[in-house]
């Protein structure tokens, strides 16, 4: 897990601590500092190993994104000099909170990729994510420097064709037929509802902002009345607390609660079923290089000439394509089974944390409501 | 003091009326009134509520009988509806008796009874139901305002209105001398874009919204005039209360002759505010006035605050929404059943929250933001009356500087020697000595309206203030025990996925 992270500048130290019992490690209990990048080197590699072929690789943790808050940094020195104290004070703490959100939820995805890494029967014993547990110095990762990168878009580019072309290819299982639509379908939806669920988490997040600097302006407005107008003074300042205290925070915690729970799910899953694609499409290719090879064997044994390489050849890819099926299957039905919990756990938190919040917020108006009424 | 007992038949319907022959006309220590008219409840469970406002006071222009001059009176209702007497239906006899005291009142409350009752009256009378009939060739559409004094719909209280007529009681109580100094409430203002769209007919939400925030906005209007003791006995008022066909008030349009010169008016106003300086005697005033500004200032800052929440609650409703439909595709597409029963019972909960947030949107807006902008609006008109207040001061100032002009006329002549102008001089100078000292009456009165106006604005904002807020506030609680009804509900679901 990871106990513990920095933040420097641009970048994001993670401390990865692990507790094991297996022998190949060389110590049962050690920490070492991660950043960002070393983690996608590590998801890259294990993607790139061929051996992984049959297996779906947890996706990448997304880079950290600090930028909402950066940007409501910038804006806070600026407006500096023209906000009052009070003003300039709840926008820090509501910057804060913000940024130990943001922050909160990076820590979650690092560790949520590499607990799944090593709970993996196979993935765990990968030599590489050995070294990325244990070795004691910086990693110094190697990042992807130009031509890697344009590379490696290039390959999306011709991955992205081939799976048009692998689409038509007829599938020789049942059900791997059934999982490809399956998956392309949800993949589909579960991304619109991803976008939408975004949308609506920050509309949430808009209402609490507004809350905010209602309750500003209300704190002004009751310092501002004359001091012989006690009823009305009391009146707004019941008011302002009320939502300062109350819908600012509450509103602020149900969208951010909502986020996680809700949005993150869906984005999780919609990585993770890329990922269960990309599988297929692994498999795909194999199926098609397999009737390729058997394709080039009749040819050779129409020629009559190389044709113990063909067989070779023809072999390798029937034995590919196997050992991939057999792993596929075994993958996919982890993986639904794993869909199914998760999205459980997460719905169920997240329909108790409304419950909450919404009880919460009914004490809070209650108690406004007989302050005010009685008065 | 005195009492009246009164006695109401009850006619077949077992219907406490009492008709038109039941003139009473009460003389108290030089205040009266008098009541007449039918009086017929609709409901049973408003009989009873009704039956606690017998005081009526029917502005039938042709019958009433009006103090010489404007008295402030107060009725003191004996136990408000609240006396066992005035249950209704139990009684056995025919007649139902109440009591009544009156009684001449200087300054103070029960004045607020008073008002109490004006309220109640004015709550059920200005039911402003706007039908939007179908707009004619020249393209207005009518504002019922049934102002049947206690009661709904009484035939020979409802009077259809315009809106032009409402701007147009406007301009005639701004007008008014006597009514120097108090504070007008101000009409809702013209909006040329809502109008073209309702007139042209067209049926989608924002112009129901708009005709809906129109109506509910004339109906505060009238409350307000309603609810101010000396506007309520002004004629035109009660003309346009009662009166079945106003004369159309022409001067209201702002392309017509009048608009113009009620602009020009108000720059002329505008500039004579800059260069005359008053010479203020009195800091209360002053005082004041920096309190309202800085309190416009404020609710102005407050009420765009409020308008960027309503508009970001209504966009949470619409995404809301979408993602509602979003949700249930994905449902659809599961193939695990408990899973895909409970994600679309999820679309549905998201659903049900999409209805409560516009609801809670409707209500931010209804409530709050109306507030707010009536309240700067007559803060406006708390500046109105200040401005009435200088401008009063200027006029006894310039009759004092003629005085004083005069006054060196006749010395020169004097001094010339000539007799015939002598005379001529002497009846202006006395003309216009008549006139500094009514000037600085009218100065002297006006200050004290407008202090006594103030304390009654203030009051009645704390009032409607509290009133507003706790109305929210309770709007706000029951969606939010909704919203845990909604989401309880949800919770075994999603528990249930296997």
């Amino acid at each position: 897990d990871i106990p513990d992270a920095l933040c420097e500048r641009d970048k994001v130290k993670f401390t990865v601590h692990t507790k094991t019992t297996l022998s190949s490690f060389q110590k049962p209990d050690f920490s070492v500092p991660r950043q960002h990048e070393d983690f996608i080197w590590l998801h890259d590699t294990l993607v790139e190993t061929e051996d992984y072929a049959g297996l779906i690789i947890p996706p990448a943790p997304p880079k950290p994104d600090f930028e909402s808050p950066r940007e409501k940094m910038h804006k806070l020195g600026e407006g500096e000099a023209t906000m009052t104290k009070e003003e300039y004070t709840k926008m820090k703490q509501e910057l804060e909170a913000e940024y130990l959100a943001v922050f909160k939820k990076t820590v979650q995805v690092h560790e949520v990729f590499l607990q799944r890494l090593s709970s993996h029967p196979v993935l765990s014993k990968d030599r590489n994510f050995q070294i990325f547990l244990e070795y004691d110095q910086d990693l110094s990762v190697r990042r992807k420097n130009a031509k890697e990168m344009f590379g490696g878009f290039f390959k999306n580019m011709v991955k992205s064709a081939d799976e048009v072309l692998i689409a038509g290819v007829k599938e020789v299982d049942d059900f791997f037929e059934q999982e490809k639509t399956f998956l392309l379908d949800y993949f589909s939806k579960i991304k619109e509802a991803t976008a939408k669920a975004e949308k609506m988490t920050r509309s949430h997040k808009n209402i609490a902002d507004d809350y905010i600097r209602l309750s500003a302006t209300l704190n002004s407005l009751s310092a501002e009345e004359s001091t012989n107008y006690y009823f009305i003074k009391f009146c707004l300042k019941l008011f302002q607390n009320f939502l300062c205290v109350c819908l600012k925070k509450v509103e602020g915690r149900v969208a951010s609660d909502e986020e996680l729970k809700l949005t993150e799910l869906l984005r999780y899953y919609m990585r993770d079923i890329q990922a269960a694609k990309d599988l297929l499409y692994r498999r795909a290719r194999a199926l098609a290089d397999y009737e390729n090879s058997n394709k080039a064997l009749d040819k050779a044994r129409l020629k009559g000439k190389d044709v113990s390489q063909a067989e070779e050849h023809q072999k390798r890819c029937l034995q590919k394509f196997d050992t991939l099926s057999e792993s596929g299957k075994k993958e996919l039905t982890n993986f639904k089974a794993r869909r199914v919990v998760a999205f459980r756990k997460n719905l169920v938190e997240m329909a108790e944390l409304e419950v909450k919040h919404a009880k919460n917020n009914m004490t809070l108006l209650q108690g406004c409501i007989e302050l005010l009424s009685g008065n | 003091m005195t009492g009246l007992q009164k006695f109401w038949r009850k006619d077949e319907n077992n219907h406490s009326s009492f008709s038109l022959n039941d003139v009473f006309v009460l003389q108290c220590d030089s205040c009266f009134f008098c009541f007449r008219g039918t009086f017929r409840p609709r409901h049973k469970h408003l009989q009873q509520r009704r039956a606690a406002t017998y005081l009526l006071f029917l502005w039938s222009s042709a019958r009433l009988l009006v103090p010489a001059e404007p008295r402030r009176y107060a009725a003191h209702l004996l136990g408000a509806g609240k006396s066992p007497q005035l249950s209704l239906a139990p009684l056995p006899q025919n007649y139902i008796s109440c009591n009544v005291s009156i009684f001449w009142e200087e300054l103070k409350l029960p004045y607020f009874i008073f008002l109490q009752l004006e309220e109640e009256e004015a709550k059920d009378s200005f039911d402003v139901d706007v039908a939007v009939t179908n707009p004619e060739k020249v393209g207005q559409f009518n504002y019922p305002t049934t102002s049947s004094l206690p009661l709904f719909k009484s035939k020979a209280f409802s009077v259809r209105r315009r809106f032009s007529d409402f701007l147009g009681l406007y301009e005639k109580l701004s007008a008014k001398q006597t009514l120097h100094g108090c504070i007008i409430p101000p009409p809702p203002e013209k909006s040329v874009v809502g109008m073209t769209k309702v007139k042209v007919g067209m049926d989608d939400p924002s112009s129901m919204e708009f005709v809906e925030r129109r109506r509910a906005a004339l109906e505060r209007y009238l409350q307000r005039v309603v609810s101010h003791p000396s506007l309520l006995q002004d004629p035109d008022v009660r003309e346009f209360l009662e009166r079945d066909d106003l004369p159309r008030a022409v001067n209201t349009q702002t392309l017509s002759g009048a608009g113009f010169l009620k602009m020009i008016n108000r720059a002329s106003d505008a500039v004579n505010k800059m260069t005359i300086k008053m010479n203020e005697s009195d800091t209360w005033f002053e005082d004041k006035l920096q309190e309202v500004e800085a309190e416009e200032q404020q609710l102005r800052k407050l009420h765009s605050v409020v308008d960027s929440l309503v508009n970001h609650r209504k966009e949470l409703c619409g995404n809301t929404a979408i993602f509602a439909k979003s949700m249930a595709m994905l449902g659809n597409s599961e193939d695990n059943t408990a899973l895909s029963r409970a994600l679309s019972q999820l679309a549905e909960v998201e659903d049900k929250m999409e209805q409560l947030h516009q609801e809670q949107a409707a209500s931010d807006f209804f409530i709050l933001a109306e507030l707010l902008a009536d309240y700067i609006r007559l803060l406006g008109a708390v500046r109105g009356c200040l401005d009435q207040r200088m401008r009063a001061w200027q006029r006894w100032q310039e009759a004092q500087s003629t005085l004083q002009k005069k006054r060196e006329a006749e010395a020169k002549l004097l001094w010339a020697n000539k007799p015939d102008k002598l005379q001529q001089a002497k009846d202006e100078i006395t003309e216009w000595e008549t006139k500094v000292t009514q000037y600085e009456r009218d100065f002297d009165r006006i200050g004290m309206t407008v202090r006594k106006e103030f304390l009654r604005f203030e009051k009645d904002k704390a009032k409607d203030f509290k009133i507003q807020i706790i109305k929210y506030l309770e709007a706000m609680m029951k969606s939010q025990q909704r919203f845990i009804k909604f989401w309880e509900a949800f919770l075994p679901e999603a528990k249930a996925i296997a």
